[in-house]
């Protein structure tokens, strides 16, 4: 099972509090396709079994192997925030970014034929469109270190007052 | 045109042959989408008086004007055939996934007719059709139908509306279902038994544009905003599982077959109990920022294990209906019927109408000899193994299943006609359809709106139990008002049933679900959509059409005042105890009740309809055919 070993902050999803209501993705492929299209969301929804469904998409690995993968340069990380950048005149559509991601956070623009993936809405006031939306708020954008400061504070709490 | 493709697709199982229809935008304001634009396809392309299981029954899809879209709750279809179990318009709505790629394939609705010789699926990619071997589909339920045929696609965006073993096997109240969801009532799943049709699986990969995106997202999300409040949180928290209770409090908790309105167990069955200690997840359909669907797993006995989302309607079909207080069992019926697509309210009608019959002594032990008990058993109200048996035995037509599978008005003819019985006294039907979980002999306006439902005795199409129970009606009286009543519910149904957006929504708008409440927003939603202009008055039209549409398909089909009728039960035994105790609605009430509802629709005495009135809403070739 592979996990992020990302310092960075990425769009994580409580799996618990998902619903399966695909809002994330029209709001996903509105804000960057100007059209209502799961099917070109970067986010992406996934029901993997009767009740289980959850949202995924990229989590800023350090050291991406997306990046390292990539033959023509193409992909490269910011080193301050970890967004993967995706150069649209070096990228051929080769799918090896798509390969090496363990997180399936990776598609290919139908159109365009080239690499697409989260840039958690940089260029949106508000962050990510995602997060913002989400109706159960399941989506968060977050660090792996913050997730687990959560955790300790809920088990905390859970221990102190009983389990809810 | 914004909202809408213009495009019908239509497929030829016998010849595989496939072409597109165009329609104007005119016909789009008139009829819609979801069981309007599928019931006025029906009208179009079905060939009257034809056999429903018959190749000239075609099944009719329209998809939803807010499919694909992030308009809450829109992401819905409408499916309509000849109802194999009424003989009348069969029209159903399901949700989810499919709708969604159903959209962005470019098809407004298909048109699925004739039949083929050999089990084959149809896959929709994009413009792209293919006609598809089933072979090793069959026998799979519903949900491993749907990811076998991901699974051969390679695509998880491929979605599909399939059929389980009860519609291979044309039980009459088979399900067609997609994403865990089902098109419930009247057997559309049957329709495509027959049609040797396992599957309708569609890729869409296109984006759906609307007039103004900016606007249809402001809407949209005040709407997602409102319906995390206290306007939705019934189907949030307890979901529709909370009337379990309720309707035990006033008497009308459909109780061993409808012969009690009380059940000793309710609490053991209540949607409490279910919150409690049977939940698991809770799920919404595509689009949807409510989600009720309460996932639920039994946990203890024989049928730990067995998980499915629980709805009231299915719960009280198989509980109290049977005299069952386990929820174990319930969970473990509903999950049967789920998997093998079939409609959980008949089928738990069907099978209290057996433990009545079998009661009763119109069916003895020997009847019921089945692979499992090969000397026969005896279901009594109350035998859980005896109720699983039986779901099983409908689900295989296995035995005495496949009298039952043909719904409880044909079973209790065929055996009445055998034995000279009279087991039909306790056929709960309306047209062939089975009721609801609301007892109406003390629900007098819901009793109208039940008699007169076009597709049978249905708590969907006509909501007049709510005036009855909030008490804005007397409920256990008729007067002159009803029959305005009873149109006003059937019609706001029938426009939310149109769009098609769920009803859980309704209060969401601006808090208050009348149409004042609801109207002028449902219309803001249709013009950021569409870029159309409609008022209030148009989408009152939009129910009324859609209502009418469907009467002219059962006038069509020989629909008469006497179909239009109440189960006998209701009219000739008073239930015993609990709030509602001593009611019947007696012959005079229906024929009153029915007169005055003819007269608020602008119909005939006979009930049926002016020729003026169909050229008013725009159907002027509906007037040439059946108007008066």
């Amino acid at each position: 099972m592979p996990t992020s070993t990302s310092k960075y902050q990425y769009v994580t999803c409580d799996a618990t509090k998902c619903v399966g209501c695909q809002l994330c993705e029209y709001i996903c492929s509105y804000t960057k396709t100007g059209e209502f299209n799961t099917y070109r969301s970067r986010i992406r929804t996934v029901r993997a079994e009767e009740v289980l469904v959850t949202a995924v998409t990229c989590r800023t690995c350090e050291d991406a192997p997306c990046v390292i993968a990539c033959p023509r340069d193409a992909l490269t990380q910011d080193s301050l925030t970890g967004l993967i950048r995706i150069d649209a005149g070096r990228c051929d559509g080769c799918t090896w970014c798509i390969e090496a991601c363990d997180f399936g956070a990776i598609s290919i623009n139908p159109e365009s034929k080239l690499a697409e993936i989260c840039d958690q809405c940089t260029d949106e006031e508000d962050g990510p469109q995602c997060v913002k939306w989400c109706p159960k708020e399941a989506l968060e954008l977050t660090t792996p270190d913050r997730r687990a400061q959560h955790q300790r504070r809920k088990l905390a709490v859970e221990e102190v007052l009983g389990h809810r | 045109m914004y909202g809408y493709s213009g495009k019908i697709l239509h497929v030829d199982l016998t010849n595989r042959k496939t072409w597109t229809e165009t329609k104007p935008e005119e016909w789009y304001k008139i009829y819609i989408g979801g069981v309007s634009m599928a019931s006025r396809l029906c009208w179009e392309n079905i060939e009257p008086g034809c056999d429903p299981l018959s190749p000239e029954n075609p099944i009719c899809i329209a998809n939803g004007i807010f499919a694909g879209t992030p308009v809450p709750v829109g992401g819905k279809y409408g499916i309509a055939c000849k109802s194999p179990l009424t003989g009348f318009i069969g029209d159903s709505l399901s949700g989810s996934w499919f709708t969604t790629a159903f959209k962005r394939a470019g098809w407004d609705g298909f048109v699925i007719h004739g039949a083929s010789d050999e089990w084959i699926y149809v896959f929709i990619d994009d413009n792209h059709v293919e006609f598809r071997d089933a072979k090793d589909l069959m026998g799979l339920d519903t949900f491993a139908t749907e990811e076998a045929i991901r699974e051969e696609m390679g695509d998880d965006q491929v979605r599909a509306a399939v059929i389980g073993p009860a519609g291979e096997n044309k039980v009459r109240f088979a399900n067609v279902t997609n994403d865990g969801r089902q098109a419930g009532r009247t057997g559309h799943g049957a329709v495509w038994g027959s049609k040797k049709l396992k599957a309708l699986a569609v890729r869409g990969t296109s984006g759906v544009t609307v007039a103004d995106p900016e606007t249809l997202l402001k809407l949209s999300f005040d709407i997602v905003d409102a319906a995390q409040g206290p306007d939705t949180q019934k189907y949030r928290i307890l979901g529709t599982v909370s009337n379990v209770l309720n309707m035990n409090r006033i008497g009308l908790l459909p109780t061993r077959n409808y012969q009690q309105g009380v059940f000793e167990d309710a609490e053991l069955v209540s949607g409490e109990h279910l919150h409690d200690h049977h939940k698991v997840k809770v799920m919404a359909c595509a689009q949807c920022p409510i989600a009720c669907e309460q996932y639920s797993r039994a946990i203890d006995g024989p049928y730990a294990g067995a998980m499915t989302g629980i709805e009231y309607e299915s719960l009280y079909a198989n509980s109290s209906n049977l005299g069952i207080g386990t929820m174990e069992t319930a969970i473990k019926l509903i999950d049967i019927e789920d998997e093998c697509g079939m409609d959980s309210m008949s089928a738990g009608v069907t099978i209290s109408w057996a433990m009545e019959s079998f009661e009763k002594g119109v069916l003895t032990k020997e009847d019921f000899k089945c692979a499992k008990y090969p000397e026969g058993f005896e279901p009594a109200f109350g035998n859980d193994e005896a109720a699983v048996t039986l779901a099983e035995m409908i689900r295989d037509r296995e035995g005495i299943g496949d009298i039952l599978a043909q719904g409880t008005k044909r079973a209790a003819a065929q055996i009445d006609e055998e034995r000279g019985t009279e087991s039909w006294k306790w056929a709960m039907q309306i047209k062939g359809l089975e009721l609801p979980g609301y007892d109406a002999r003390a629900l007098k306006t819901f009793a109208l709106g039940l008699a007169a439902g076009t597709r049978g005795g249905c708590h969907n199409r006509s909501a007049a139990y709510d005036p009855d129970i909030k008490g804005e009606t007397n409920r256990f009286t008729v007067d002159e008002t009803r029959g305005k009543v009873a149109r006003e519910s059937e019609e706001y149904a029938a426009v939310y049933d149109t769009l098609p957006l769920c009803k859980f929504i309704r209060r969401s708008f601006t808090g208050r679900a009348d149409r004042a409440g609801a109207w002028p927003a449902i219309a803001k939603l249709i013009n950021a959509t569409t870029g159309w202009d409609f008022e209030y008055e148009d989408i009152d039209l939009i129910g009324e059409r859609a209502h009418t549409i469907k009467k002219a398909f059962n006038i069509r089909e020989g629909w008469t005042r006497e179909d239009d009728h109440l189960p006998w039960r209701w009219q000739h035994e008073p239930l015993k105890e609990g709030a509602s105790a001593g009611y019947v609605v007696t012959d005079e009430e229906l024929e009153y009740l029915k007169d005055i509802y003819y007269e608020a629709k602008g119909w005939t005495k006979e009930g049926l309809i002016p020729k003026e009135k169909l050229v008013e809403l725009g159907m002027d070739d509906v007037a040439e055919e059946i108007g008066v």
